[in-house]
């Protein structure tokens, strides 16, 4: 693979210390070099913005639950479809792009890494048989253990040695990534169509709560190792009055790792909201940003919402229920049998809606209230905030206060009085923006480690150019500039390798899957544990020998080792 | 040699359970597997060589020559037709779909004369479902509706439902109540507590009166409804509103009666009823081993579960419109390339003689009603046995099939990738 030296990159990368300098980026064998081999193709940035390619750290892409969106969405599917073109193949889809449409819409927005938010280890294979159909973005899986009934038995035990050791066989089985607790067990509950009500609601017939089940588990991930902490999606989703719950969850969270945070919160817009019914709902996002500014320990995704049609889909079963009682259009769910759940409806926010509103201004507030950018990370839970393609226009939001009273204009008027997002003066800046969309991704999910978020050398050559010249784009007024520069890259490298350039594709890609292996002693191997094994004999309808995912399943697979303290 | 843990591929069930005795290239014993498995693995009526009709027999060609002339027969054609796809595993399908893509080709599955309607049903309404193990741990309540499982999918009862038991479960035969609905008695009704005998055609009314109970309007519900007593209904409604955990599994008794895809979305609202009142799920008794996984395939390339048609460029789907058996009785597909099913004995018979009359490839490892419809036919390895891939049981667990010896046969994905490159070779 011959190199690639781009010429005049204004750079930010923020994991380097690098605030915004015209600079030569050069690149070798998919890394990047402090120099170009002699011969290298020569890209001419023009000042333009330079960044590390980006990183979604909690995307729905892949796996049974999104496929199902998919499958009982034929009209989403017709809301967005394009042709067999050159080297790229036919897609459909707009709130749940088929994964062609996932890679190619991501690619051309500079992102060449995605974490899958939920995948049940029952169903992995399906994730990663996913994975491979998703060719231009490194991908990753978060692995559900909320409802694992190992871990339950573990916890009820104050086992949390055990309880690590599950995670590490069921983390090498499923070939995943990192710990996801999605309503801790409010899935386990959903069983019996019931869910758990805070932090400290017993899991019915288990006789743990959500609080033991959360601290057990950072626990566990520490005892492990891994690259990235728990990663969270607190119990109480969507239901006005939920900051509480939310806070309560920080409360737990101990600050037991120097090098990232301890716990993950994702789409916390969802869970900032106080009131106690529909009518009365508003914005918590200054008692939430409070207590994350006042705790390192922890980081947290926006899950912004954007008005508009899209399908909600997670592994929290029971919230999606709730929200079909609101909706009426369509539900769909599936209980995963010793692990998890998951639901799926489609819904509009629209800005006639007040709730939504409200839940719109919220997310824009956390990450305009949050001090540390490192510390609230650009997302919508996609597609359940809104379809990834709508970050430009986030960003534009975050950039430009006079776009936000913009879209005042356009929302019930109403709003103001149940949010404080009209009286935030603050914008970001594009340093803020590159740390919130690549460089805290790299750091939280702990990934800097196989080079990934930065471009200093050594680093993987993934970085998107973006048709943007910060030195004559004011991104306070010229808004509209920004979002679409956001929403296509002048050139998308990947692993050395231009992949996308002006909003196309350009080559066939090869990803790799990121696994993470924690190394235990013989004594913590649960595939040798006679009371885990009766759970496959017993209790799952897989066999124990079926289970795991064959290596063949993972043909660029990246394997994070790591060495557990036990 | 004894193999443990074998993946079934016969039904949606796909039991992951057998242990199979292979000698040299061949099945010799079959433990834990039904009669259907037992035949599946045993069964030994393979076609040895790739054939061609010659004239008003057969002759024996290379599996090069075949190909390439069923590469040239696809490329040749206007509007071809690539169908089945529920007989082989996941990675072939895939190809498959990249195939029908770069012919500007309709591609359907099976589902197409099985379960199609209840997936146009759950594409209006959704589907509360699970895996199979919730309903194994933790169901007291198990209605089979329009589905005869003791011969269609003769493990399920013992595997997932009615005799097997489970965490919360300890007894099931005892615990677990057994409601089964038809329109016949069968082997499966005699083991159920409640046997509900419907008319013919009856099941819309029957789950609308269900559902009206549910709701709480009893008073509404006449004396019988389809030939069944209101205090019948009365008295399922009451087990499954008071069940802890109820699973509906129904069958193509139900998805192919009268009403059709309507009776699947109210069943499917009774089941969403039913949830407001306890836990309740509904699933499907897929047929064949992976059709399931035909569905998840074609879904995450194109978007739509079966029924898809590329001539546009983009990908396009409606049913009644891009179904095979519509695309050939309209007499416009002129190449049908047949991939793991047998259309000659599912369709109607009009189809069925267009197929006749267009060049047919069927790719298969066994002689069929297709063959006797095809131009040439090519046998490949039996996925589960001497070829190995990922299928997708009725629940959309994924599990990957066993290969349990290596044969002479090359397996589906090596054929239709052969086929994709003369193709792509051609196309660009």
């Amino acid at each position: 693979m011959a190199g690639i030296l781009i010429k005049n990159a204004f750079v930010i990368d923020p994991l380097s210390g690098i605030k915004g300098e015209v600079m030569d980026i050069a690149i070798n064998n998919g890394k990047i070099v402090e120099e170009a081999p002699s011969g290298a193709e020569v890209i001419d940035a023009a000042g333009c913005l330079t960044l590390p390619g980006g990183i979604d750290s909690h995307s729905h892409v892949c796996g049974t639950k999104v496929n199902f969106g998919r499958y009982m969405s034929p009209e989403d599917m017709r809301a967005g479809r394009t042709a067999r073109k050159g080297v790229m193949h036919v897609t459909s889809g707009y709130s749940v792009p088929t994964t062609f449409g996932n890679s190619y819409r991501y690619s051309t927005m500079g992102y060449t890494t995605i974490l899958e938010g939920a995948m049940a280890p029952l169903e992995a294979r399906h994730t990663h048989e996913e994975f491979t159909a998703t060719p231009h973005q490194d991908m990753l899986a978060n692995t559900l253990f909320d409802g694992n009934w190992s871990i339950m038995e573990a916890v009820r035990e104050k086992d949390t040695r055990r309880a690590a050791a599950v995670v590490a066989w069921v983390l090498a089985a499923a070939k995943g990534f990192a710990i996801k607790l999605t309503n801790p067990g409010g899935t386990e509950a959903w069983g019996w169509g019931e869910d758990v009500q805070s932090v400290h609601d017993p899991v019915p017939k288990f006789g743990v709560t959500p609080a033991e089940i959360i601290s057990t588990m950072i626990r566990a991930n520490e005892i492990l190792n891994l690259p990235h902490s728990v990663h969270l999606h607190c119990n109480n989703l969507g239901v006005p009055g939920n900051y509480q719950t939310t806070l309560d969850t920080i409360d737990l969270a101990p600050d037991l790792n120097s090098e990232r945070q301890s716990l993950y919160l994702t789409h916390v817009q969802f869970h900032s909201y106080g009131g106690s019914t529909w009518r009365d709902i508003c914005s918590k996002s200054e008692d939430i940003t409070r207590a994350v500014n006042n705790r390192p320990q922890v980081v947290m995704d926006m899950g912004q919402i954007m008005f508009g049609r899209t399908t909600t889909m997670t592994a929290d079963g029971p919230m999606e229920f709730k929200l079909y009682m609101l909706h009426h259009n369509k539900w769909s769910n599936h209980d995963v049998e010793l692990e998890t759940g998951s639901g799926i409806i489609p819904v509009y926010y629209g800005r006639k809606s007040l709730v939504n509103c409200v839940m719109w201004s919220i997310g824009l507030e956390l990450a305009l209230l949050t001090r540390n950018p490192w510390q609230c990370l650009l997302s919508t839970d996609s597609p359940n905030g809104a379809p990834f393609v709508k970050y430009p226009e986030i960003i534009a939001l975050l950039m430009s206060r006079r776009f936000r009273e913009n879209e005042r204009r356009m929302i019930d008027p109403r709003t103001e009085h149940f949010v404080p997002l009209f009286a935030i003066e603050r914008e970001l800046d594009w340093y803020e923006i590159a740390v919130m969309t690549r460089a805290a991704q790299a750091k939280a999910l702990g990934i800097t480690r196989i080079g990934k978020g930065y471009l200093a050398p050594g680093a993987e050559a993934d970085v998107a150019i973006f048709p943007l010249r910060p030195d004559n784009v004011d991104p306070s007024v010229d808004y509209q500039q920004v979002m679409a520069g956001f929403s296509r890259t002048r050139y998308t490298i990947k692993r050395g390798r231009v992949v996308a350039r002006d909003g196309e594709v350009v080559v066939e890609g090869a990803n790799s899957t990121i696994w993470t292996k924690a190394h235990v002693p013989d004594a913590y191997d649960m595939g040798l544990d006679p009371e885990f094994r009766k759970k496959f004999e017993q209790y799952y309808t897989v066999r124990m020998t079926n289970y795991p995912v064959q290596d063949v399943y993972l043909p660029r697979g990246v394997r994070i080792e790591t060495e557990a303290q036990l | 040699m004894k193999i443990e843990d074998v993946v079934c591929p016969f039904c949606g069930c796909l039991c992951d359970d057998l242990v199979v005795e292979v000698e040299g290239t061949k099945v010799v014993n079959v433990e834990n597997g039904c009669t259907l498995a037992n035949e599946k693995f045993m069964g030994d009526h393979r076609l040895n060589a790739p054939i061609r009709r010659a004239g008003e027999g057969w002759e024996e060609v290379s599996y090069n020559e075949a190909i390439e002339e069923t590469a040239a027969i696809l490329l040749d054609a206007d509007r071809p037709l690539l169908y089945g796809w529920s007989g082989t595993f996941g990675e072939a399908q895939s190809v498959g779909v990249h195939l029908a893509e770069l012919l500007g080709a309709v591609i359907d599955n099976t589902s197409t004369v099985c379960h199609g309607p209840s997936i146009m049903a759950i594409q209006e309404v959704g589907h509360p479902g699970c895996t199979l193990g919730q309903v194994k741990n933790r169901a007291d309540v198990v209605v089979y509706w329009a589905a005869n499982p003791i011969e269609a999918h003769p493990r399920h009862m013992s595997r997932y439902t009615t005799f097997c038991d489970g965490f919360f479960v300890k007894s099931a035969f005892r615990e677990r109540k057994v409601i089964v609905v038809d329109v016949r008695e069968t082997d499966s009704s005699q083991v159920a507590d409640e046997f509900v005998k419907v008319n013919p055609g009856g099941d819309y009314a029957v789950l609308s009166a269900l559902r009206a109970i549910v709701r709480g309007k009893r008073d509404l519900i006449p004396l019988s409804v389809e030939g069944v007593s209101r205090e019948q209904l009365f008295r399922v409604a009451d087990l499954c509103m008071s069940a802890k955990f109820g699973a509906i599994f129904f069958g193509v008794g139900l998805t192919m009666a009268q009403g059709k895809y309507k009776n699947i979305r109210n069943a499917i609202e009774l089941t969403e009823e039913l949830n407001r009142h306890t836990k309740f799920t509904i699933s499907p008794m897929r047929g064949h081993w992976n059709v399931y996984g035909s569905n998840e395939v074609f879904t995450w390339i194109t978007g739509y579960p079966y029924a898809v048609d590329f001539a546009r460029g983009i990908a396009f789907y409606n049913p009644g419109e891009t179904t095979s058996v519509d695309v050939l009785r309209r007499g416009e597909c002129d190449a049908c390339l047949v991939v793991a099913s047998d259309p000659g004995a599912h369709f109607p018979r009009a189809c069925a003689e267009h197929l006749a009359h267009i060049p047919t490839v069927q790719i298969d490892p066994h002689v069929n009603a297709t063959t006797h419809l095809s131009r040439i036919q090519i046998p490949v390895a039996v996925t589960g046995i001497d070829a190995e891939g990922t299928a997708y049981r009725m629940d959309g667990v994924p599990i990957r099939t066993r290969r349990l010896f290596f044969g002479n046969y090359p397996d589906d994905l090596e054929v239709l990738e052969k086929i994709y490159r003369i193709v792509r070779e051609a196309r660009g």
